[in-house]
């Protein structure tokens, strides 16, 4: 796998921008923010390059809306920000979960709440990215804590938005975007691109929001002969508005399912240890990296401890633990928040095994933190 | 009368059979005779139908696009323009129209629309101006009329309205027109102007609501109204001529902007040879 590769130093930010390019991402809008402005600086630059258009807009409102607007032409789209502008982005995010639209939204998380500190990492948005939209729909999240990990899953998000026609949200943090590491890109010629499924039907029989025999109906783009609407009402398979339960119920019930049916798809993680371990550690981002040097710790200590890195985070990864449940004595999860995910692992291994290693003041948690916490809970 | 036949051709070929009438509006109101206009005009100018986007935001007039056989899109409440931008971007050979309502355009989508005009993107922007919030039952707007009474305004209304024409032209845009529902002729030859001119284009359609500020304010019946706007609007031309005074309440319609500057997808296509060059 050496072959083809080139060794660079390179920032977790720059990683996530060529990482879309390499995903064939052609376009990008975006505002402002610290920690996520050289992404939008390198595509700026890189973007035309190849082809492909940048457009810096006048808020993230606008951003995330023209990155639908694009895909809606056929584009691979993204945009990336930070804590304050991931909120603004929200109501638009619920819309292209509705109208089932791919793309991709980088949160390179900051310290918050509110304008918090902007150059102090943090994990505080990992339930705005599941549940910041209004109403319900399912959503997927990825989450690097390496800058090659970083392009790596830049990739997946775009391959995933339109496998399965969804938004797809890349969750950083501010240590993941800033730090620089040696990482070796990849030949682009080796990635292998998501091709968004045409339709075989003419225009007249097509439809966009098709609930039945696929989960993922095509998504044809404007411009192409297939004339059709797009809202956000609720609609019947044709895209136009509906207040028919018969019509919405199937149409809900096939967004659930185009994730629940591929989680083995979806849910990328690493492990180890688990089988026998009386401990586990559970961590994503940033947080993973301390939480991995804690676990060769305390191994060396002679602890059985596993290890569970989550690359995935939503659709969170129960089914991967539930087995383990049982036997594990203790979970430990240690986040740059108060307990956001370590509730999920909860409601899996049940509350009074849980541990939590929590820190909210713009430091990354140490591996001694996670050490302590690991020695603690076990003889 | 000999329009007729050719009429209920235009309906045969540009709505939507598939979708059901009737359409969502009040009777006696001009959002329809909008969308009447921006037909014949398309039809005018023979477009294709597959190379015409037509989108819009939240409101009365944000139910526009599903009646017609475009490609059509009805986005959120304000943000229709950004949509439009990256939609054009990517199709810079579409004709990209957005219809937005007074409130959607101006108020929540406010920032677009001036960013939409000084970026001279070449989208198609049709602003139906009825004074109001008419699908949440005639809140006040960032074009109702001082004095006004509306719902959130029970004791009149303290705001001053914007002007939309001479906004747009102040923001950068290289087409704008103003002309009411009244004026359905001249209206529909500016939207065929705002949709054949390359750069961001505006067309204000003035369209009061009669079923909130109407009633509210006693502004007489929906053919009242209409007929109002025949008596209380004039042209530029004639404006020019008028003192302050005889311009108070007055409709000015007209062409306000025609200039040509460049284009920004156009612009933009210069960026990427740029980049291309240097990068080689």
């Amino acid at each position: 796998m050496t072959v083809g590769m080139r060794p660079m130093l390179m920032q977790g930010d720059e990683a996530c921008a060529e990482g879309a390019i390499a995903a064939g991402c052609r376009f990008f809008a975006g505002y402002p923010i610290t920690p996520a402005t050289e992404i939008a600086e390198v595509l700026a630059r890189r973007l035309p390059q190849v082809g492909g258009k940048f457009i810096q807009m006048e808020d993230e409102i606008g951003s995330i809306a023209a990155v639908i607007g694009a895909a809606v032409g056929g584009a691979k789209a993204m945009t990336a920000t930070s804590g304050p502008g991931f909120s603004l982005m929200q109501e638009n995010i619920g819309y292209a979960a509705m109208t089932e639209i791919p793309c991709v939204i980088v949160d390179v998380q900051r310290l918050g709440p509110s304008t918090g500190r902007p150059t102090s990492p943090s994990q505080g948005d990992v339930m705005q990215s599941r549940w910041g939209t209004h109403g319900d729909h399912p959503i997927i999240a990825l989450c690097p804590s390496s800058v090659r990990e970083t392009l790596d899953l830049t990739v997946e998000a775009f391959k995933f938005a339109d496998r399965y026609r969804t938004p797809v949200i890349l969750l950083m943090d501010e240590v993941i975007g800033h730090m620089r590491e040696r990482i070796e890109l990849p030949d682009p010629a080796t990635i292998e691109l998501e091709e968004r499924p045409g339709t075989t039907v003419p225009p007249e029989w097509y439809k966009p929001f098709e609930n039945f025999p696929a989960d993922v109906p095509p998504l044809v783009p404007f411009g192409e002969g297939y004339r059709y609407h797009i809202t956000g009402l609720h609609h019947d398979e044709r895209g136009y508005p509906t207040a028919r339960l018969d019509e919405i119920r199937p149409w809900q019930e096939r967004i659930f399912r185009k994730i629940d049916r591929s989680l083995s798809d979806i849910l990328l993680y690493d492990h180890d240890g688990i089988e026998d371990a009386e401990t586990l550690v559970v961590a994503y981002g940033a947080t993973a990296r301390s939480a991995r040097y804690a676990i060769d710790m305390a191994r060396e200590r002679g602890r059985k401890v596993g290890f569970l890195k989550l690359k995935t985070i939503w659709p969170f990864a129960g089914e991967v633990i539930e087995h383990a449940a049982e036997r594990l004595h203790h979970v430990v999860v240690p986040e740059m928040n108060m307990g956001q995910l370590a509730l999920e692992v909860e409601r899996v291994v049940g509350r009074h095994k849980v541990r939590r290693v929590n820190r909210v003041d713009g430091e990354m948690i140490q591996p001694a933190e996670i050490l302590a916490c690991i020695e603690e809970w076990t003889e | 009368m000999t329009g007729q036949p050719h009429e209920s051709r235009l309906h045969e070929r540009y709505l939507r059979h598939s979708k059901k009438f009737p359409n969502v509006w009040c009777a006696g109101c001009g959002i329809g005779i909008v969308l009447g206009a921006i037909i014949r005009a398309v039809d005018g100018l023979q477009l294709d139908k597959s190379d015409v986007a037509l989108l819009s935001g939240i409101g009365c007039t944000g139910r526009m696009p599903v009646y017609v056989d475009f490609n059509t899109m009805h986005t959120t409440h304000g943000r229709a323009l950004a949509f439009a931008t990256g939609l054009k971007m990517v199709r810079p050979e579409m004709k990209v129209i957005v219809v937005m309502g007074d409130g959607d355009a101006l108020a929540i989508g406010g920032n677009h629309f001036i960013h939409a005009a000084r970026r001279n993107i070449g989208l198609t922007a049709i602003v139906v101006n009825n004074a109001t919030y008419g699908m949440t039952g005639g809140q006040y707007s960032p074009t109702t009329p001082i004095d006004a009474r509306a719902t959130t305004a029970p004791y009149g209304h303290i705001e001053q309205p914007f002007p939309i024409a001479e906004l747009a032209s102040t923001a950068g845009a290289a087409f704008v027109a103003r002309s009411t529902v009244y004026h359905v002729q001249e209206l529909e030859k500016y939207i065929a102007q705002a949709i054949t001119k390359d750069g961001f284009s505006v067309v204000e359609a003035v369209s009061y609501c009669h079923t909130t500020l109407g009633r509210f304010n006693r502004w007489g019946t929906a053919p009242d109204m209409m007929r109002a706007l025949k008596e209380q609007s004039t042209t530029r031309k004639r404006a020019e001529g008028m003192s302050e005074e005889e311009k108070q309440g007055k409709i000015v319609r007209g062409v306000f902007v025609d200039r040509d500057i460049p284009e920004y997808t156009r612009l933009y296509d210069q960026i990427i040879e740029r980049a291309q060059q240097e990068a080689a």
